[in-house]
């Protein structure tokens, strides 16, 4: 029921209203021609907010094919922040801005996953297909530490926040503690009913680790006790889980929701998410905890305000997305997809680019805003003789024309400037001006090709625009009118009108097209809303009391 | 049915400026016109009205200074009088009883005691046919002259005072008709008629306008139908006269006038450029564009300095030398009003269409137009036959700071235009400013559009109602998007009842209720939640007009129908209270108190029926208010309240009744006490002697009167300061040779400076003394003298201080000054 039509807002403008007080004013205003209005129209599309500016603001992605699917991405958290890409049977790990990698773990002898830093960013551990947990040193090449013990390929191996401890999440349905420097297995829990694909440990606890599971639950272990301590069902397989930095909160994400989980209150759900229209992957944070993203199968990466959790923008990707990393302080988004494809696209640096733009626009650089005040503030001694100067109009190339009746001319005009500006309102506002004044048939009478071709070019370009369409309907069918003669002379011309029947049929059969999608949802709506006026059987609340409508 | 004794309607200012040509005085400092029955007397400078010169007692149809004492001035009557004024001082002269309808006036410098009238034919009024009369004033010395001593001049001439016009000195007079220019020689007694063809080929309208004659050479300027101006020569031959012919006007030529010494031909008509043509050579014009509305009349002063012209939206513009518009006086512009009336909260001024795409304020109680406010904001085109963006609906909301317009254009063969604009008061400019455009707000026209009735603007809500079978609701919003700036109003919710057409809306008093009719059914809805709380119908008939009631009456809801029926609905029990049989054509309510107004159409006249909801009888009621429909009507707020008493005259004391008749006079009910005090007042208010003084002046200038004053009696008390007592009188007698080395008197001063006293207080009051008596010592004389004098008046100053001290700190007093006094005591001891 609520709709808003197309509305805009002025900036003040201060000569309409000419005050009582100020007669000179007046006076000024009345003898001043009035400047044709360039109307400027609502955007369409999604809302401008701080979010999108700010998720907008990345360069082109790079792609980097990968051998196979893409299915994790870990940020080394020491400076220059290498990221480790697993696909397949190999562990990548990539510079900031390298396009190749600068180091590959190749030695698995069946698919990798689960590659991850340590907090110093000196190791790192991946699983595999083949069960092993493997442990390399960032430096070499062989495996550290072997660690065997799972039954089934491993997909999810973490560190610790000691470091000397590696956690893993196996599909024998079995998650274990290992030793690093012993190459030992600590404990191991088998609570889970199903595969373990997922997982995270704490960042502030040592002993705290957390597993999300095809079972549809997550559970909580200390490596103190036996046991799990926290149990919360996510109700879909897990697919991914991610603890935010106070650890108070935990997300996780399986099938088409994303659920948030206060750790605090003993796994309360706090949220679920339903933006995904396929399962969602995978999860990750900003730099600065404020907000989610996640991604999904369907190709999407949303991002979520993490105080309101409200989607505030979204990202589009060729394939489905298996998993997401985002570098420090927001300066890359990292995403591999399932066919293989890595995509980072890197932060425009501002700063950067301000500065080249103040190197270059040295020479030809605007008066200052000093010079534009000189002078204005100045306040005459008691003395002094005022003379003043008639301040000067500024009027467009087009409104000068129009000042002097030049109605072709000025029709000329405002087409150059949308030649030059891409801007279709300008010549717009003045078609309708003419409209206004009668004169658009003689504006538009006696074109040689050339101009016709142009104004017929802007007709093509802009007739279906259904901000501009009423006034260019009417300036189409005076054109058709007025060279009905001349048809069949110019082929420039010919095909321009061609082109302009063409896409006049292909906007009819959509119109129709939307009507029918209109009919559809009509009776939908009617069918799902409530009879509302049922509601109210005669009974009315004015002024405060009950009482009985008399329908007279 | 109540008396209505004392109460009259009467025109209420708004009176055409514009009729005839005004006429600019000798001295260029005053500007009279006709308008309606009096004939005003305007400032050149300060555009003020001076003098309104009542007398005649129908419309005034000419005015002319008199040839023979350039500070009396004639006024001619449709009354069939001819009035002499003394303008400068607003006093009638004589009346002279002429007997005919006088539908113009001329004179001539060379026929002093003589007028030219243009009477009609025959004596009654319906004539078509008119002369033009030559009266010759009997020398009386009584107020009311019978002046019978007629002679026809010219037969058949049109009664439009521009188709006549006197030559260089008065030899001739040339009279236009249609086709026909018609010269008659005053002193050959003989005249000369030449025709212009009829013939319409290519658009050629030969018809004469206008004519003008050149003051100093035989030469006529005539204006024509197509534009052209020809100029005639040779004009005493019947065969041999030339014309040429000039052309740039586009449409008819509205009025041309030639400059006192015959240099240059003024022109203006529906274009409102002023062309200015250099006698002699045709091709130089000059142009003064964009003059706001048709040119109806021009004058010229009789020095040449001052041009001025009336222009056809009640104005008259004063040009200086062609080039600067110097002062603009506006009537009120009462074409094309489509808009309700209404009243500025703020100004309290009447709101109604003015120029073309305007809304003009207008001071009833001034009866002058404040401002305009451009609500189109679009070049107005002067070319007839054109559809232009026009204002037809306007709103204000209760405390004045937003105004909500709509404007549209209808052009035959596309669909309407039209667009909501909404405006807000800023205080520091004293105007509006345009703050929200929506185009196309609905899908078809507007028929209704009220502001709720809260103050508060964050909840301030405007509905509109459109034939699109819609009403929506727009309210002040937060900027959607971030490059947005400051707050713009969007619409919050649609509303509709069975696909029917709302006619009208309403707010309740408390703004808690809107009423909004659809055809035959009147529906209630809640601002806070948009349910339909409940729906109101009655004896069929469409509704025409809603209303609610006020104050004690608030629970009722007026509405008048199609069916001439006027229902009073009770709201607390959803059910026709009343209704009674009326072909109500207005309804309305005082915002002020309960009253509420009717103007019934009833056989080719209008009543007026002032009742209060809740009671049977009617509180006021006039028949035959005037002839034709009333549409528009307003109540207007009193500034300051009347105590009438009388039962039938209570609605008009917190509140006046205003209404436009069907031929556009603005009329209002008023009072026999209240005209009485109007009367005296306005003789009160006249301001006497020169021009330039206005009240306004008037107050400014006694200010600055009084301020000179008190600075000159400040002068002199300083001149008085220097001298003094006895001890400066010894200083100064005393030769400069015999007193001691200023250094040692500056060290023995400093000393008796630092007062030893403990009163810390005491001590810092001379001190302060000292320093203001610093300022204000201009003389520069000997350290020792100035010194003595500060002594002195820190001295006496503290005397006058002390008065109100107690008899301890009196006592401490003396001692300051004893030791004051000290030094100079034992400097005079050391004196040889």
């Amino acid at each position: 029921m609520r709709g808003a039509a197309g509305r805009l807002r002025h900036l003040s403008n201060l000569s309409s209203g000419a005050p009582y007080q100020n007669q000179n004013q007046l006076l000024h205003t009345m003898a001043a021609f009035k400047p044709t209005k360039i109307q400027v129209y609502p955007k369409l599309g999604e809302k401008v907010t701080q979010d999108t500016l700010y998720w907008k603001n990345y360069k082109a992605p790079v792609q980097i094919k990968e051998f196979g699917s893409v299915t994790n991405i870990d940020f080394s958290p020491v400076a220059p922040h290498n990221y480790a890409v697993t696909a397949f049977t190999r562990v990548h790990i990539y510079g900031p801005f390298s396009q190749e990698p600068v180091k590959a773990f190749t030695r698995f002898k069946n698919s990798a996953y689960c590659g991850r830093f340590r907090s110093d960013g000196q190791l790192l551990v991946a699983g595999c297909e083949d069960s092993v947990v493997r442990l390399y040193d960032i430096s070499g090449k062989v495996a550290l530490r072997m660690f065997k013990g799972h039954t089934k390929a491993v997909h999810v191996t973490d560190f610790t926040s000691d470091r000397y401890h590696i956690m893993s999440g196996s599909d024998d349905i079995t998650c274990r503690l290992w030793d690093v420097p012993n190459a030992t297995e600590l404990t191991s829990y088998k609570e889970h009913t199903d595969y373990i694909r997922c997982g995270a440990t704490s960042k502030l606890n040592r002993d705290v680790f957390i597993t999300g599971s095809y079972d549809h639950t997550l559970k909580m272990f200390d490596a103190r006790t036996d046991k799990s301590v926290m149990t919360m069902d996510h109700g879909q397989p897990v697919e991914s889980v991610l603890l935010y930095p106070s650890e108070g909160l935990l997300v996780s994400a399986g099938g088409r929701y994303v659920k948030v989980w206060d750790l605090l209150k003993g796994g309360q759900p706090l949220v679920s998410l339903r933006n995904h229209h396929k399962t969602v992957t995978c999860l990750c944070l900003s730099s600065n905890g404020q907000r989610l993203l996640s991604g999904s199968l369907d190709r999407h990466v949303k991002v979520y305000n993490t105080t309101n959790y409200k989607v505030v923008h979204n990202f589009d990707y060729a394939a489905s997305i298996l998993c997401l990393g985002l570098a420090p302080d927001d300066k890359s988004i990292v995403v591999g997809m399932t066919n293989g494809v890595l995509s980072v696209k890197h932060r425009k640096s501002g700063v950067t680019e301000s500065n080249k733009k103040g190197a270059q626009g040295r020479q030809n650089r605007r008066p200052t805003y000093r010079f534009f005040v000189k002078g204005k503030n100045f306040v005459p001694k008691q003395d002094d003789y005022l003379v003043s100067k008639p301040v000067k109009q500024h009027l467009a190339k087009y409104d000068k024309e129009l000042k002097r009746f030049n109605h072709s001319k000025a029709l000329d005009t405002a087409m150059e400037s949308w030649m030059r500006f891409k801007k279709p309102e300008v010549p717009v506002a003045v078609i309708k001006e003419l409209d206004r004044r009668g004169t658009l048939k003689n504006a538009v009478a006696g074109r040689d090709e050339k101009k016709l071709s142009q104004l017929l070019h802007f007709l093509i370009g802009n007739l279906v625009d259904p901000r501009f369409a009423p006034v260019l309907v009417t300036l189409a069918e005076m054109i058709v009118d007025i060279y009905r003669s001349v048809v069949g002379q110019s082929s420039v011309v010919d095909r321009q009108l061609l082109q302009l029947q063409d896409l006049l049929e292909r906007e009819i059969d959509y119109q129709k097209e939307l009507l029918e999608v209109m009919g559809m949802l009509e009776t939908l709506f009617t069918a799902s809303l409530p009879k509302k006026e049922a509601l109210y059987p005669g009974i009315s609340r004015s002024n405060g009391l009950t009482q009985k409508a008399q329908l007279v | 049915m109540v008396g209505n004794s004392g109460i009259r309607v009467v025109h209420r200012g708004g009176s055409k400026i514009n009729f005839r040509e005004p006429v600019i005085t000798n001295d260029s400092r005053f500007l009279l016109c006709s308008a309606g029955e009096c004939v005003k007397v305007f400032s050149t400078s300060t555009e003020e009205c001076i003098h309104d010169l009542q007398g005649h007692t129908h419309l005034v149809t000419g005015v002319a200074i008199n040839p023979s004492n350039h500070l009396q001035v004639y006024s001619s009557s449709v009354d069939g009088t001819v009035r002499l004024w003394d303008f400068t001082d607003g006093i009638l002269i004589k009346t002279f009883v002429i007997g005919y309808p006088i539908y113009s006036l001329h004179t001539s410098a060379k026929h002093g005691g003589i007028l030219f009238v243009v009477v009609p034919m025959a004596k009654d009024k319906r004539s078509e046919v008119f002369q033009l009369v030559a009266v010759h004033l009997p020398r009386s010395g009584e107020q009311l002259v019978e002046a019978q001593e007629l002679s026809a001049v010219i037969s058949n001439v049109s009664p439009n005072p521009a188709t006549i016009s006197f030559g260089h000195e008065g030899e001739y007079i040339a009279s236009a008709k249609s086709f026909q220019l018609e010269v008659f020689f005053l002193k050959k007694q003989k005249s000369y008629k030449f025709f212009l063809s009829a013939n319409n080929k290519k658009g050629v309208q030969n018809t004469f306008t206008c004519v003008s004659c050149h003051p100093k050479e035989d030469c006529i300027a005539t204006g024509h139908e197509d534009g052209k101006i020809r100029l005639w020569r040779n004009i005493n031959q019947k065969k041999d006269y030339t014309y040429s012919t000039v052309h740039w006007h586009h449409t008819a030529v509205g009025s041309l006038c030639f400059t006192p010494e015959g240099t240059s031909l003024l022109s203006g008509g529906l274009e409102s450029v002023l062309v200015q043509w250099r006698y002699g050579q045709d091709s130089q014009r000059d142009f003064l564009p964009r003059l706001g509305a048709a040119i109806t009349h021009i004058t010229v002063s009789p020095d040449g300095s001052l041009f001025c012209t009336s222009h056809a939206d009640n104005k008259i513009t004063i040009i200086q030398s062609c080039i600067n518009i110097s002062a603009v006086i506006q009537g009120l512009v009462k074409d094309g009003v489509r808009t309700d009336l209404m009243v500025d909260p703020r100004s309290k001024a009447l709101v109604l269409n003015g120029k073309p795409g305007h809304l003009q304020f207008y001071s009833l109680q001034r009866d002058k137009q404040l401002y305009n406010l451009d609500i189109v904001q679009q070049e107005y085109i002067h070319e007839a036959g054109l559809e232009q963006f026009e204002v037809v609906k306007a709103a204000f909301n209760i405390d004045g700071s937003w105004l909500a317009t709509v404007e549209e254009r209808k052009q035959k063969d596309s669909e309407l235009e039209f667009n909501l604009k909404l405006w807000a008061y800023v205080e520091k400019t004293q105007s509006f400013v345009l703050n929200t455009t929506v185009s196309a707000p609905h899908e078809a026209r507007i028929t209704a559009m009220c502001f709720s009735h809260t103050a508060n603007s964050q909840t301030t809500m405007l509905v509109t109602a459109s034939q699109d079978r819609h009403f929506k609701v727009w309210q002040l919003a937060e900027p959607a998007h971030t490059e947005d700036e400051g707050q713009s109003w969007s619409c919050d919710f649609v509303g509709a009842y069975h696909s029917l057409v709302p006619t009208c809306c309403c707010f309740s008093a408390d703004g808690s209720l809107l009423a909004v009719s659809f055809n035959e059914v009147v529906t209630m809805w809640s601002p806070t939640s948009w349910e339909l709380l409940t729906t109101l119908s009655q004896p069929p008939g469409a509704i025409r007009d809603l209303c609610f009631g006020r104050l004690s009456c608030s629970k009722y809801l007026m509405g008048t129908t199609d069916m001439n029926l006027l229902c009073c609905w009770n709201l607390l029990t959803c059910s026709l209270e009343w209704s009674t049989s009326m072909d109500v054509s207005l309804l309305l309510a005082d915002p002020v108190s309960e009253n509420m107004a009717a103007f019934c159409y009833q056989a080719g006249g209008t009543d007026l029926f002032v009742f209060k909801p809740s009671e049977p009888r009617p509180l006021f009621s006039h028949k035959a208010v005037c002839s034709g429909n009333v549409t528009r009507a307003v109540f207007s707020p009193r500034e300051e309240m009347l105590d009438s008493c009388k039962d039938e005259e209570q609605w008009l004391n917190r509140s006046q009744l205003y209404f436009l008749t069907q031929h556009m006079d603005l009329m209002t009910f008023i009072t026999k006490a209240e005209e009485d005090r109007l009367m005296a007042s306005s003789k009160q208010l006249v301001v006497d002697e020169s021009v330039a003084i206005t009240p306004f002046n008037l107050l400014l200038g006694k200010h600055r009167q009084q301020q000179q004053e008190k600075q000159d009696t400040l002068s002199a008390e300083r001149i008085q300061l220097p001298q003094g007592s006895v001890a400066i009188k010894e200083l100064l007698h005393t030769p400069a040779h015999v007193l001691p080395s200023a250094s040692f008197l500056c060290s023995m001063f400093v000393r008796s400076l630092l007062i030893s006293t403990t009163d810390a207080k005491e001590a810092s009051e001379p001190e302060e003394e000292e320093m203001d008596s610093d300022k204000e010592e201009e003389d520069s004389e000997v350290e020792m003298q100035t010194s003595t004098t500060r002594q002195e008046r820190a001295a006496s100053s503290q005397e006058s201080a002390a008065q109100v001290l107690t008899k301890a700190q009196e006592r401490e007093l003396r001692m300051v000054k004893k030791l004051d006094r000290s030094w100079l005591s034992g400097l005079l001891d050391s004196l040889p």
